[in-house]
């Protein structure tokens, strides 16, 4: 089945959705990030929209439900690169991204989760129980 | 208030003609993503800018997603019109789903009967140029929508 990848970046997780998503997908990369968040004790989650050209109501709350959900695990979600006509679009839709974040681009974004997570409590649980990422232990 | 009312009486009957019409099936999650590509494709052929064509495939997207979610599927009609010098696509739905008892309350701002933001229907209108939706409850249910390229 196809899949987004989820990258882990130190403390955070990065995730870019490349295609326009079908509504399968979109609700197994909830799941995804969920599982890996509490996997990984992360702190943080950038979603990276940059190359997406519509955000409905159903992505719109599938981002929100990532945001909660995250929040709840300890972790701050930052959606990056939205498009203007996006942004506009939202807007006029109606739609509240409540807990959301929102960056430029990754770069900002990971400024952002910085500068929001505190981290001295961050310890990678690969030093607790050897975490390993589903792909890399597949291979 | 009176010239209000006049043009809103108006509607989208005044004098449209249709430049192209396609139609598509709508059965399965699966076929949103494609109908949104076409009404990209007609929009784009008509020179529709990004903001206007953004706010007309996500309107489409909302009630593809109803007419899925409430009414098991149905047909929608694709059109390139013009009215007067303006050009713009219309999207009709048609459904033969239960239909909605009351279109007033359906309209509403946060009114959901699937445990839902309850935005698809009145974000819709407010990102378009003209809305009109009509159900009959055993029937189905038919909404259209305008998005002129200049609205
Ligand atoms: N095609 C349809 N057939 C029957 N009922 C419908 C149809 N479209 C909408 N409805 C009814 O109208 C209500 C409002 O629709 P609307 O799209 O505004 O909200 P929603 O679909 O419930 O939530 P959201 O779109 O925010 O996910 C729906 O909950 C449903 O009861
Ligand atoms: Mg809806």
């Amino acid at each position: 089945m196809e899949k987004i990848p989820i990258l882990r970046m130190g403390p955070f997780l990065l995730v870019t959705i490349q295609v326009d998503l079908y509504d399968r997908l979109a609700l197994n990369l909830e799941a995804d990030l969920i599982k890996t968040i509490s996997d990984t004790n992360a702190k943080g989650v950038l979603i990276d929209i940059s190359v997406v050209s519509i955000v409905d109501s159903f992505m719109g709350r599938i981002i929100g439900n990532i945001a909660s959900m995250s929040k709840i695990l300890d972790a701050e979600t930052v959606v990056v690169g939205m498009q203007p006509a996006v942004a506009i679009t939202l807007i006029e839709l109606g739609l509240p991204l409540t807990g959301v974040h929102t960056a430029l681009n990754v770069e900002r974004g990971m400024e952002l989760l910085r500068a929001k997570v505190n981290l001295d409590d961050y310890s990678s649980s690969e030093d607790e129980d050897g975490y390993e990422p589903d792909d890399q232990r597949d291979y | 208030m009176t010239i209000h009312l006049a043009k809103m009486r108006m509607g989208m009957s005044q004098m449209i003609s249709v430049i192209t019409k396609q139609s598509m099936l709508i059965q399965q999650d699966q076929d949103v993503v494609p109908f949104r590509n076409r009404v990209k494709e007609c929009a784009v052929k008509l020179k529709m800018g990004l903001v206007n064509q953004t706010k007309l495939i996500t309107a489409a997207s909302e009630l593809v997603r109803n007419m899925l979610k409430y009414g098991r599927g149905g047909q929608v009609v694709i059109e390139a019109v013009s009215k007067r010098n303006q050009f713009g696509v219309r999207l009709i739905f048609i459904d033969k789903g239960p239909g909605i008892p009351d279109i007033a309350l359906a309209m509403k701002d946060g009114y959901s009967t699937g445990k839902s933001l309850g935005l698809g229907l009145p974000g819709t209108k407010r990102l378009v140029n003209e809305f009109d939706i009509e159900s009959a409850v055993g029937v189905g249910t038919k909404v259209s929508i305008i998005k002129w390229c200049n609205g």
